[in-house]
């Protein structure tokens, strides 16, 4: 399971969350969704500490974070 | 794996109309954790406004009623009055507080009556395409001042906050922003502190959120929040004005 997963209908393609990504692993996808806006997307997931900037930033809360358990 | 971030249940699964990047989405999901943490959200009831925020009944899992343009503290006000146990709060533009409902927003302030009023300030009117509000900054050009707001003719932005804070009655005034994630706590605290104070009837809160608006201020939703920093905050510095019961140190 991952530890950032995107509802891709929920997303319009701000870019906020990729810009505040501490680690700088987000970035635009390359397909579109039926909005016709290229969602936000994970590049990188073994560097995401689950810190939920990205998801806490998101004005459409499309983002939800999980953390492994110790 | 444990969630760590997932969308409150008081917050509706209908997506928002708003723009890409616009704070109201951030707002929502502020006020409605707020009301989720305090426990109130089952007998919580909003002030929808008149611009881009008067859908806001849809999306929040909450009751909602909708006010006239700028009548919402006298909506509120009612609603209160009849259902005195319930959390009563308005959520209000700057289009809709700081114009046509100055006179509400005033007497409610000074009546002291015990709401939540929630005051987004973008310093432009939204919904009805970027014309100029009180609250535009001198020099900032919209489709009402295309040649930039000129304050001999046009006056200066009006500083809401400010005047509810030289009000007797209001027990909570604050100013704070989403530009960034610490903003957004303080925000979030500042939120939680206003509801708290209705919970325990001490009286009117206000708190102002300086936010964006993209669309209107012709700006990618990133560069906005630079833009907000850098402009934005001078004229509308942060800060908390009154707190006569002093939350924020309890």
């Amino acid at each position: 399971m991952s530890k950032w997963v995107i509802n891709e209908s929920l997303c319009k393609g701000c870019g906020i969350c990729i810009e505040r990504c501490p680690m700088k692993i987000l970035a635009f996808a390359e397909h579109l969704t039926p909005k016709g806006v290229h969602p936000s997307s994970m590049t990188d997931e073994s560097k995401c500490t689950s810190c939920a900037i990205c998801a806490k930033s998101c004005p459409d809360v499309a983002i939800q974070i999980y953390k492994e358990e110790k | 794996m444990k969630q760590v971030f997932g969308k409150t249940n008081v917050l509706s699964a209908n997506p928002t109309h708003y723009c890409p990047g616009c704070d109201h989405g951030v707002v929502h999901r502020l006020i409605a954790e707020s009301l989720e943490e305090l426990e109130v959200a089952d007998r919580s009831i909003g002030v929808a406004p008149v611009g881009c925020s008067v859908f806001a009944y849809d999306y929040f899992n909450i009751d909602f009623n909708q006010a006239a343009h700028g009548r919402a503290p006298a909506v509120a006000t009612g609603i209160k009055r009849t259902r005195p146990d319930s959390i009563v709060f308005t959520y209000q533009g700057d289009g809709d507080l700081a114009a046509i409902g100055t006179a509400e927003i005033i007497h409610a302030a000074n009546r002291g009556e015990n709401i939540t009023v929630v005051f987004i300030n973008n310093g432009i009117y939204g919904m009805t395409g970027g014309q100029m509000a009180p609250t535009t900054l001198v020099g900032m050009k919209t489709q009402t001042s295309p040649y930039g707001r000129d304050a001999a003719t046009m006056g200066s932005p009006i500083r809401v906050s400010e005047i509810i804070a030289t009000l007797e009655s209001p027990a909570y005034v604050t100013r704070v922003t989403v530009n960034n994630i610490a903003n957004q706590i303080k925000t979030k605290k500042a939120i939680k502190n206003a509801f708290t104070l209705q919970k325990e009837k001490k009286g009117f809160s206000f708190v102002e959120i300086v936010c964006i608006c993209p669309t209107n201020w012709g700006k990618k939703p990133t560069d906005a929040h630079k833009w907000l920093t850098e402009n934005m905050l001078p004229v509308f510095p942060l800060g908390t004005f009154k707190d006569i019961h002093g939350i924020e140190k309890a």
